[in-house]
């Protein structure tokens, strides 16, 4: 018996925009129930919908980013269905021409490799408010969120299992934040899932394909590689038990997901499916695409996080760790790449991003983007580390008050005591005191014993950046040290 | 002639939009559905071939606005007209979320 996963994924991505879609209601999480709301996304007779242009261009960018065809032509339908969180009684989705066909995404494996992931559509549509009725005989009505855009984005059914699924979601939430159109922040409900999961079973040469689930509304990457793999396994067992267990005989089902027990809950059969009753809308005008738009748009969505991270790679000699730092957020990405270019060490640089840099914006709770340091300073504090005018430990302390007050590297550095001394009459001096201090360690360096001669002038160079207070510099050091053991043993 | 309408299809169409009809109505409405339908065969006698389908009567694209906030009417205005309230929410009868698109 042989059993084979299909696995496609709806994906509800709330658009970064500061007003709602059809009305310039503000956007506002967690603002007063019904505070943020007007007539259009109350859904009140004789009001009119006017359509955002950054939500449309945010659909656009998000659809060339996802290698797909934009429509230059698409158009608003009604999907009908009476619920109290969607007032209307329709909501405003697209139905036959939806701004982005026919694409394809690539997500990463585990091995480093890439896979593409065909989408079959990418549309707009507005979200429904919400309906609260935990521990009430009534339900209470939320319409804040009423109107708010949502790009929703439909995968071919090509994911093969549930982690493939999970890196899926992962690097489209990059990709989202990446381009700057949703945040895509999971606590506040702005990527939502539903996977659609059934099995293909040969046995016998015979293939047998289960029922399809679409597990509805889940929102967090756990949670969806969670309710795939238990779907493949409760689809495999019903399947054993009863062969009519198939698409065939039972068409498409709905589940909910159940957190707490970690298991899909059977909502509904595709007796009970709804029938929407499509039609254009009539209050809104068709959206064109020209020429200009779609490459204004296209140079804006640039080089992708995947591609990008495998010129870094490539190019720099970066880890899969350096990777999840520097390109964990656009903005860094673009600040190592332009700085990259003055500075010609980049091992040094990726260094101090992912330790330095990193470590303060950690600290910070910021990108190292937004920790604010200009990009010369980024550039200098590589460069005085570089060129030996202070040690790469004293660069964390620079580059802290770099974050706190800015300025010069090197005017902190000089101010700070940090620069390396080089004068050799002083550095001649900590060495003789290191030599005078440490007879046993000298007498080891001159000793015949290879173990210990080798490990000797190490251990000196040590005791002079001690007595130094990290002043030294430590090749220079190296060097006097070498110098002073073969004048001993002459 | 279109196929007639039959009481089923009424009454789904009635729980489609949430309606709850009585007899008298579900044979009326029937009936009128079929004239409905009626009219539009006619207009399907129409030959349309090669006719681009419309997609609104207006020969106009593109009516866009800025993504800048506008001041909301606020809770009160929102909740002025609503049959049942439970500020600063809408009160409607108990809803499953079973039912939910």
């Amino acid at each position: 018996m042989q059993i084979k996963p299909i696995i496609g994924l709806e994906i509800h991505v709330q658009l970064a925009t500061r007003t709602k879609m059809f009305c310039a209601c503000p956007l506002e999480f967690a603002a007063e129930p019904n505070s943020r709301t007007c007539p259009v996304c109350l859904g009140m007779p004789g009001t009119l919908p006017v359509m955002n242009r950054t939500a449309l261009e945010y659909s656009i960018k998000a659809g060339i980013a996802l290698g797909g065809r934009i429509a230059r032509f698409s158009k608003w339908d009604r999907k009908s269905y009476y619920y109290p969180d969607m007032p209307k009684n329709y909501q405003i989705s697209q139905y036959d021409l939806p701004i982005c066909s026919e694409g394809s995404f690539e997500i990463p494996k585990p091995d480093g490799s890439t896979r593409p992931v065909g989408i079959i559509r990418a549309h707009l549509e507005e979200d429904a408010g919400k309906n609260l009725h935990e521990g009430l005989d009534h339900t209470r009505v939320d319409l804040n969120r009423a109107g708010t855009p949502l790009l929703e984005i439909v995968t071919k059914p090509d994911i093969q299992d549930a982690d493939e699924a999970y890196s899926f979601c992962v690097e489209l939430q990059r990709l989202v934040q990446w381009l700057g159109i949703s945040e895509a922040n999971m606590q506040k409900g702005q990527m939502r899932f539903e996977p659609n999961v059934n099995v293909a079973i040969t046995d016998g040469g015979v293939e047998y394909r289960t029922p399809i689930s679409e597990v509805k509304n889940l929102n967090s990457f756990r949670s969806v590689r969670l309710a795939i793999a238990y779907e493949i396994n409760r689809q495999v067992e019903a399947w054993k038990a009863d062969h009519d267990y198939t698409l065939a005989k039972k068409g498409k089902m709905n589940f909910g997901w159940n957190d707490a027990k970690e298991a899909t809950e059977f909502q509904r059969g595709k007796e009970e499916s709804h029938d929407y009753r499509y039609f254009p809308d009539p209050d809104l005008v068709p959206v064109t695409v020209d020429d200009a738009t779609l490459a204004r748009l296209g140079a804006e969505v640039g080089e992708l996080p995947l591609a990008r991270q495998r010129r870094f790679i490539d190019t720099y000699g970066m880890t899969a760790k350096d990777c999840e730092v520097i390109l964990a957020d656009r903005a860094t990405s673009e600040l190592y790449d332009d700085a990259i270019a003055q500075v010609a060490d980049a091992k040094l640089l990726t260094k101090q991003f992912v330790g330095i840099w990193n470590h303060l914006a950690s600290a910070r709770q910021s990108t190292i983007a937004g920790l604010g340091v200009p990009q010369v300073s980024v550039v200098e504090l590589a460069k005085i580390v570089a060129d030996g005018t202070i040690s790469a430990s004293a660069a964390m302390q620079v580059a802290e008050k770099l974050c706190e007050k800015g300025g010069s590297a090197l005017e902190i550095a000089q101010s700070a005591g940090l620069i390396q001394e080089r004068d050799e009459s002083a550095m001649q001096a900590w060495i003789d005191q290191a030599f005078t201090e440490n007879p046993q360690a000298v007498a080891d360096a001159l000793s015949d014993n290879p173990k210990k001669s080798k490990a000797a002038p190490g251990f000196l160079r040590g005791q002079v950046m001690k007595i130094s207070q990290g002043k030294a510099d430590p090749k220079l050091t190296g060097e006097l040290i070498e110098k002073k053991i073969l004048s001993l043993k002459c | 002639m279109p196929a007639p309408i039959d009481e089923s299809q009424v009454r789904h169409i009635a729980h489609l939009a949430r309606i709850k009809l009585t007899d008298a109505e579900v044979a009326a409405f029937g009936a009128q559905f079929a004239n409905i339908l009626k009219h539009f065969e006619t207009l399907s006698e129409v030959n349309t071939d090669g006719v681009e389908p419309t997609a609104h009567p207006l020969p106009i694209t593109n009516v866009l606005r800025d993504d800048e906030p506008v001041e909301p009417i606020g809770v009160e205005a929102a909740l002025a007209n609503a049959p049942a309230r439970e500020t600063p929410y809408f009160k409607v009868p108990k809803v499953l979320d079973q039912e939910t698109a």
